[in-house]
């Protein structure tokens, strides 16, 4: 995930002349409802870029909640592992989601030398 | 030094693996080539699997392995006397495999054989259940695996994993009578994390659920070809 990260970053600096820029923030949204834990995210990307055009980034997380749907009355409600992600209003099963699962840039922060 | 800039670029982080899922895909459906991304952690029983299906498989359909490992090429050597077209994938210290590993497996694949005399193509990914579930490699469907002797709270504990299979096949199944073991509670922790996905029981040493499954792919490759 972390080289994702840095290839989609090389990615976004081609076309703004990476030489004249210093990223200062990389604000992400990552769902609660991924395969990814923020601070070891964050932990592998700070000794990842270390040396790289990156070194002096920082990277911060916006968590996003996970949120289903019931498909029996329609509300919205936080599933949780204990119920078996089961809604707690009608006892159903996990059938929409309605967030959770981003995995994001959302922005970056740069100056231009 | 200019006054700080917000660039609101909203970009998936996975976009370059999804972008070149996308066009493996297209390279499965202009070989009509169905693509099955084959999941679980390691043990599950993939590599037997692949052994009964292949062999299974070979009276109707032509069939190709894409076999990725971490460190050996162990498993893809006992596909390869099946005499079917393997392709190790060896990923190194990566736990899964991605869009552009599969892309490589399969510009391997085509220097062995014309991929348009194939039917389907297996890709058996890295033993895991967290990482394998978010790379996208162009399948048409994913299959996860479920041992039973990996306990019934799995789907919970790994419900990315779960959600995103499209079926799931629940092996060693012939090891029922000896474990404290409640394949219902399995099965209900399964519908909750994924109430669409279909479920399969089998064993590959009575060959119990094999009709299933074969069932199962003849139809997705048969509606595939329409």
């Amino acid at each position: 995930m972390t080289k994702c990260l840095i290839l989609s970053m090389e990615e976004w600096a081609e076309k703004k002349n990476k030489e004249k820029i210093i990223v200062e923030k990389i604000n992400l949204k990552i769902g609660e409802f991924t395969c990814v834990e923020p601070i070891s995210l964050i932990n592998t990307f700070n000794a990842a870029v270390l040396g790289s055009w990156l070194d002096s980034s920082q990277i911060t997380i916006e968590t996003i909640p996970f949120e289903g749907k019931c498909s029996k009355c329609n509300r919205s409600y936080f599933p949780k592992k204990e119920n078996g992600y089961k809604s707690p209003c009608c006892n159903f099963n996990l059938e929409e989601i309605i967030s959770g699962r981003e995995l994001k840039i959302a922005s970056i922060d740069f100056k231009e030398k | 030094m200019h006054l700080p800039i917000s660039d609101k670029i909203e970009l998936n982080i996975l976009h370059q693996n999804s972008h070149q899922a996308e066009k493996n895909k297209v390279k499965f459906n202009n070989y009509n080539l169905l693509c099955l991304n084959i999941m679980s952690s390691p043990g599950a029983g993939k590599t037997r699997l692949l052994e009964i299906t292949l062999e299974d498989l070979s009276t109707e359909f032509q069939s190709a392995v894409l076999e990725g490992d971490m460190t050996t090429n162990l498993d893809a050597a006992r596909l390869e006397k099946l005499n079917i077209p393997v392709v190790p994938i060896t990923t190194g210290r990566a736990c899964h495999l991605d869009a552009n590993m599969v892309s490589g497996g399969l510009k391997l694949l085509e220097k062995k054989i014309n991929p348009h005399i194939l039917d389907i193509l297996l890709v058996e990914n890295v033993g895991n259940l967290v990482c394998p579930a978010e790379f996208e490699i162009g399948e048409h469907f994913k299959v996860a695996l479920l041992s039973i002797t990996e306990g019934e709270d799995k789907p919970l504990k790994y419900p990315i994993m779960f959600r995103e299979a499209d079926l799931i096949l629940i092996t060693k199944v012939d090891l029922l009578p000896h474990l404290n073991f409640d394949i219902n509670e399995l099965k209900s922790n399964i519908s909750s994390t994924n109430p669409k996905a279909d479920i399969i029981e089998i064993s590959s040493i009575t060959k119990s659920g094999f009709d299933l499954w074969q069932k199962w792919i003849s139809k997705k490759i048969l509606k595939f070809k329409k």
